[in-house]
């Protein structure tokens, strides 16, 4: 039960309890699969039912969806990158991919302030019907986890700045990179179940 | 807000229960005090990530709460005593079912079988603890705040009311203002942080780290059925998250899911609601058999019959409890194919759990029975729960269900396998594994007169609602015609023969504290077959200090007991590696508990500043690289020798 | 039923039978199991079809379950040495029959159940020779409305219907969710605001009977019955007419009235509020909601008073119908 470290395997697998982190936060991931089908079970379930608010079609701005789509994508990449830069040892460039990722987190946040305030100004908020309050909440959560996310990443930054590649920093990050991607994925789901349907019916 | 709104006025009983709180807490505070244990009670308690004390600090609060959940029952079952009853007003009656479901499920059947599970699972698989200590420690402490915050309801801003279930449009902010809903929202919500957080823990536990030769298939049939159960926390439980939070939005930040204005949809609660709630049936249920099947292999001295298709039976019943939600609610007008569809699935449910019921019938042919109160709890276990087993099929036809819905019957039905279920065997269990908590057993003639009057008690209570409900007695009445009051008489007369079954439980308890006989050999039924038996009594902080080499079946301990091994090999002894003790669970928790009751009253301000030190403690939690410490070989070695009961000289 | 032929050969068949007439015995005062109409009818054969699967299953666990446990205990003076045989393991052919026997089982519950499933959704088949009579049964916080639209009437908290013809009951609520049910009649079903129902009853006997909303909807849910009086249809006709001519013509302010939280007692109106609202239509789901808002949160105080008893029948009016 002691630690045994071992040199085949990348550092952040390299204990066990570094590989029990892992596995943990896969089925955790599986937990928050659940979690946002069951938003959009909801969404699904209230889609059109916008009583006397505007319909989702009036609203939805294919350019803005698209561009968030795009720069989470990207960040996505970034943030895989940043993983291929820590295999390879280099903290330099795990730190300077996590700031491009970091960076980009941040506009896709930016895009979708502005994106709800829009909404709130053509008479869309969260109150205003069934739809948009699916909408709302189910876009909104995943806002809140790219701002945890966001949170999240600055806290690694500055324990890598402090500590360097270590099997803990290494897992720490490896793991964030896991819970990215999964926004990513999320978002993918969003933008074709949420806006694209919503554009088209 | 004026003081008298906050507090709850002009309710007799709830004066006294704030007395009692009151004088409760002032007897806490006093006792801790003059015996100087406020030390104590943080160095050893407050800061554990102990798997086995967490175990302990789960348990009391599950007896704690059943103590709560069960005087409201009896309150219930007084005021339906007699046709002119009025001891509970219709708006009281609707609080106290309300609150005996609701903690009955969450903060009595839920506990009380994590607790079991973190005291065994680790020791039955050769763990050192959980994969993740602290976060066990987090798991804790969020049903811990859950509860308190749940159970202040009833003497700060009024108890919820409109039943366990919470359905909507009822509990919405147009027909139910108040805080009194917000509680039971936020309430569950902190507890179900912490059981999912479980989930995911025992999860790891059980997949990495089992000691070398106990494969999946060599596994204990409780840590079988604990690892389904965390698979199905970890799927159902996101659905109560998404459904709670919903509706705390929908009343204090006025959204439309399940309202009437704005084109809500008060049916998508009921769904989203068993979407989670049957998985939850299962979820307290499947530690129950797996409880039980320890048992009855154990005082049945013989192997547990079909060990696979047990495990393959716990498999199927967890799948199926995904696709039968919609049988809570038949009478919706979800149309015949739907409700068709439903039937089928809800009844093929019977043939795994007849197939179990089967399988421990055939475990007690062709052995050699001894009655120690574990082995009495198991053996009612399987008569009663028939019973509530063979009405769930009824109450599965769904054409048939149309009478039985809402109905004193559909409550019989599930008080017969909660309580022979769950209840059963969280006694059961707690009895059993007992000495391995405490280093002493409970008093056996003390815990076969609590056994006898709660298993009669039971059957007095329950047995006679199924016919309340076939003559038209729906459930939820807080008061009933003169025609019911036989059947009714008879149950009250039960529910209190419970109550004195439990009292004398815990007059066992507190008995046997002071006169147990201390000195236990390890295996302390003599006849343990699992591996948690291999560890001295009580067990060490560090569980093992070697591990079994020649694991061939699941009855691990059998296989060592034939070989000579012990898990104390001196040749083998390494240092053991042990996380530290931290405060920051219980101070996390207590931050997010003052957050949530902020937003219970809908200060949002408060509940934002409580939400940001929540988020700030995660963040000192990040940059805590404690590494824990080390137990060495001598120290392990001088331990286990005096556990044991080794002589040194003969070495 | 009682009429079945069952081989007495068997001890414990016997104890069985026993059981089982003693409990058909009782049945007479046991409101779902004395239906009067041919609805409650095939709900009560298909309890009592499941009731015989479900003693027979317990009394074969019971039996096993007492034989192994007294045979097989440990201080057993009969005890042979062949008795403990700890290294029994499991035998697949066993498993596979007690795997069988519980499938067969299901199967034959599900046919009659999927068979009633889709009747109960037709009206009764004993009265197609007439058209199903229509009733919009409304409930509201704490009280069932009752709308005849042929009859162009309106009752709140009691209900009257002719016999030997099948009642179309269309079910919906002013707010919260509750749920109709005529035990003596038939089983229940689900009464939600924007949402309308349909249930299908009927009767075939006279007399009165008690109905209620089972589904909990707070502080007057105890209080939230209605007796439902059967009557040829030349009565009910009559009746129909009286009110009609007799009874005060409903407004909408004073339904408006009847639907805001309370208790009411027995009232009839010529005029349905079918003319105002629909509460089973997507826009009469907040009609109630939007007028009443402030009044759900205060307490009514609902207390047991001597004499409080939602589910009795007066005998009075028992007498005055009949």
């Amino acid at each position: 039960m002691t630690e045994n470290n071992n040199n085949t395997l990348p550092l952040e697998y390299s204990t066990e309890q570094g590989q029990m982190s892992i596995v943990g936060f896969w089925i955790f991931v599986a937990a928050e699969v659940a979690l946002f089908a069951t938003l959009f079970a909801t969404y699904a379930v209230l889609f059109g039912r916008t009583a006397d608010s505007p319909e989702a079609m009036e609203l939805f701005q294919p350019g803005i969806a698209l561009t968030m789509t795009f720069i989470l994508l990207t960040s996505s990449f970034t943030c895989g990158l940043a993983i291929h830069s820590m295999r390879e040892g280099s903290l330099k460039g795990l730190m300077i991919f996590l700031f491009i990722t970091l960076a980009l987190g941040l506009t896709f946040l930016g895009f979708e302030i502005y994106e709800f305030v829009h909404y709130a100004s053509e008479g869309a908020t969260l109150q205003s019907s069934a739809y948009w309050s699916g909408f709302f909440i189910l876009t909104g959560t995943h806002g809140v986890h790219v701002t945890l996310g966001i949170g999240w990443m600055i806290a690694i930054l500055i324990q890598l700045k402090q500590r360097g590649l270590t099997a803990v920093t290494n897992r720490k990050v490896f793991i964030l990179g896991l819970y990215w991607h999964f926004l990513d994925v999320v978002w993918i789901f969003i933008f074709t179940g949420v806006y694209l349907i919503g554009m088209v019916v | 807000m004026q003081l008298d709104e906050f507090f709850v006025t002009g309710e007799p009983l709830i004066y006294a229960g704030m007395v009692a709180i009151a004088v409760v807490s002032a007897a806490i505070v006093f006792l801790l005090t003059y015996f100087k244990k406020w030390k104590w009670l943080w160095q050893e308690w407050l800061t554990t990530v102990d798997h086995k004390k967490i175990g302990v600090m789960y348990i009391l609060v599950a007896l704690a709460m059943i103590f709560r959940a069960g005087v409201d029952a009896l309150m219930m079952r007084l005021q339906l005593a007699f046709p002119d009853m009025n001891f509970l007003n219709s708006q009281h009656y609707n609080e106290v079912f309300t609150t005996h479901g609701t903690i009955m499920i969450f903060f009595v059947a839920m506990p009380f079988l994590i607790g079991l599970m973190n005291v065994v699972v680790p020791l039955q698989i050769g763990a050192r603890d959980f994969a993740f200590p602290y976060v066990n420690a987090l798991s804790f402490w969020s049903l811990f705040f859950g509860a308190m915050l749940f159970n202040i309801s009833f003497v700060i801003g009024g108890a919820p009311d409109t039943g366990w279930t919470n359905y909507a449009p009822q509990a919405g902010a147009v027909l139910n203002p108040g805080p009194g809903i917000n509680f039971y929202l936020l309430g569950l919500q902190l507890s179900g942080i912490g059981t999912l957080a479980t989930g995911i823990n025992l999860m790891v536990t059980i997949l990495r780290m089992r000691a070398p030769g106990i494969t999946l298939f060599k596994m204990p049939i409780f840590s079988w059925s604990t690892l389904i159960t965390s698979f199905i926390i970890v799927f159902a439980f996101p659905i109560l998250t998404v459904a709670l939070a919903l509706m705390t939005v929908d009343r204090i930040f006025g959204s439309h899911f399940f309202t009437l204005a704005g084109e809500g949809l008060p049916m998508m609660w009921a769904n989203l609601f068993w979407l989670w709630g049957h998985p939850e049936v299962y979820i307290v249920i499947l530690p129950a058999f797996g409880i039980f099947s320890e048992i009855i292999a154990t005082f049945a001295r013989k192997q547990l019959f079909g060990y696979k298709t047990m495990v393959w039976a716990i498999i199927l019943i967890a799948g199926l409890s995904f696709v039968v939600w919609v049988h809570h609610f038949f009478t919706m007008g979800a149309g015949a194919f739907v409700n068709s569809i439903f039937s089928i699935t809800t009844m093929a449910i019977a043939v795994p759990t007849g197939v179990k019921i089967f399988n421990w019938l055939a475990t007690l042919y062709k052995s050699k029975i001894i009655f120690p109160v574990p082995m009495l709890w198991s053996l009612a276990f399987i008569p009663s729960f028939t019973i509530g087993g063979v009405t769930g099929v009824m109450l599965g036809m769904a054409a048939a269900d149309y009478q039985y819905h809402n109905t004193y019957f559909l409550v019989s039905h599930f008080h017969y396998v909660l309580i022979p279920g769950t209840v059963f065997a969280s006694f059961a269990g707690l009895v059993f594994w007992y000495p391995k908590l405490f280093g002493h057993k409970l008093n056996e003639k003390i815990g076969k007169w609590a056994f006898w009057l709660f298993l009669i008690g039971f059957h007095v209570c329950f047995f006679p609602q199924y016919f309340l409900g076939l003559d038209g007695m729906a459930r939820r009445v807080f008061t009933v015609g003169p025609e019911w009051f036989t059947l009714n008489f008879i149950s009250t007369v039960g529910a209190f023969t419970m109550g004195l079954g439990f009292m004398v439980f815990v007059f066992g308890v507190i008995y046997s504290f002071r006169y147990s006989t201390r000195d236990l050999p390890g295996d302390d039924w003599q006849y343990g077959r699992t591996l948690e038996w291999a560890t001295p009594t009580p067990v060490p902080k560090y569980n093992f200090a070697t591990l079994p080499e020649n694991v061939r079946t699941h009855d691990t301990l059998i296989d060592m007991k034939e070989d000579g091994e012990t898990t104390f090999d001196e040749k083998k002894l390494e240092s053991i590696h042990m996380p530290s003790y931290t405060g920051q669970p219980f101070i996390m928790m207590a931050i997010l508990f003052f957050a949530s009751f902020a937003l219970v009253f809908e200060w949002i301000t408060l509940a934002v500043i409580g939400l940001i030190a929540t988020i700030v403690m995660m963040f000192i939690r990040s940059f805590d690289y404690d590494e824990g410490y080390h137990i060495e070989v001598d120290e392990l070695r001088e331990n286990e020798r005096r556990a044991r009961g080794l002589d040194d000289d003969r070495e | 039923m009682k009429g079945k032929k069952v081989s007495l050969h068997k001890k414990w068949f016997t104890l069985a039978l026993f059981v089982f007439t003693s409990f058909l015995a009782g049945c007479e005062q046991i409101a779902v199991l004395d239906p009067i109409g041919p609805v409650g009818e095939s709900q009560k054969n298909l309890i009592l079809y499941a009731v015989i699967f479900m003693l027979g299953i317990i009394v074969v666990v019971y039996t096993i379950f007492a034989v192994v446990v007294f045979k097989y205990r440990a201080n057993n003076p009969n005890r042979k040495e062949s008795d403990y045989k700890p290294e029994q393991h499991g035998n697949a052919l066993i498993e596979t029959i007690w795997i069988t026997i519980p499938v067969l089982i299901v199967i034959a519950l599900s046919i009659p159940t999927i068979n009633t499933i889709f009747a109960l959704e037709e009206p009764p088949e004993s009265s197609n020779d007439k058209e199903p009579i229509v009733v919009y049964a409304t409930a509201a916080d704490w009280k069932w409305i009752f709308s005849y639209p042929e009859q162009d009437i309106e009752t709140v908290n009691y209900l009257h219907i002719p016999t030997d013809r099948a009642v179309e009951f269309r079910l919906s609520s002013t707010e919260a969710m509750a749920s109709f049910w005529v035990p003596q009649l038939g089983g229940q079903k689900y009464a939600m605001a924007g949402m309308e129902n349909t249930l299908y009853l009927q009767a075939d006997e006279e007399g009165v009977y008690k109905g209620r909303n089972a589904n909990f909807t707070g502080e007057g849910f105890a209080a939230q019955t209605f007796n439902v009086h059967t009557q040829s249809e030349d009565e009910f006709n009559e009746w129909a007419e009286n009110v009609q001519n007799e009874a005060p013509e409903l407004t909408q302010s004073e339904y408006d009235e009847i639907i805001a939280p309370g208790l009411t007692d027995e009232m009839a109106y010529s005029g349905t509020h079918l003319d105002f609202v629909d509460h089973g239509s997507n826009d009469g789901r907040d009609y109630a909601v939007e007028r009443h808002a402030e009044k759900y949160g205060e307490e009514i105080h609902l207390e047991n008073e001597p004499g409080f008893a939602p589910d009795e029948i007066n005998e009075e009016q028992k007498e005055g119908s009949e």
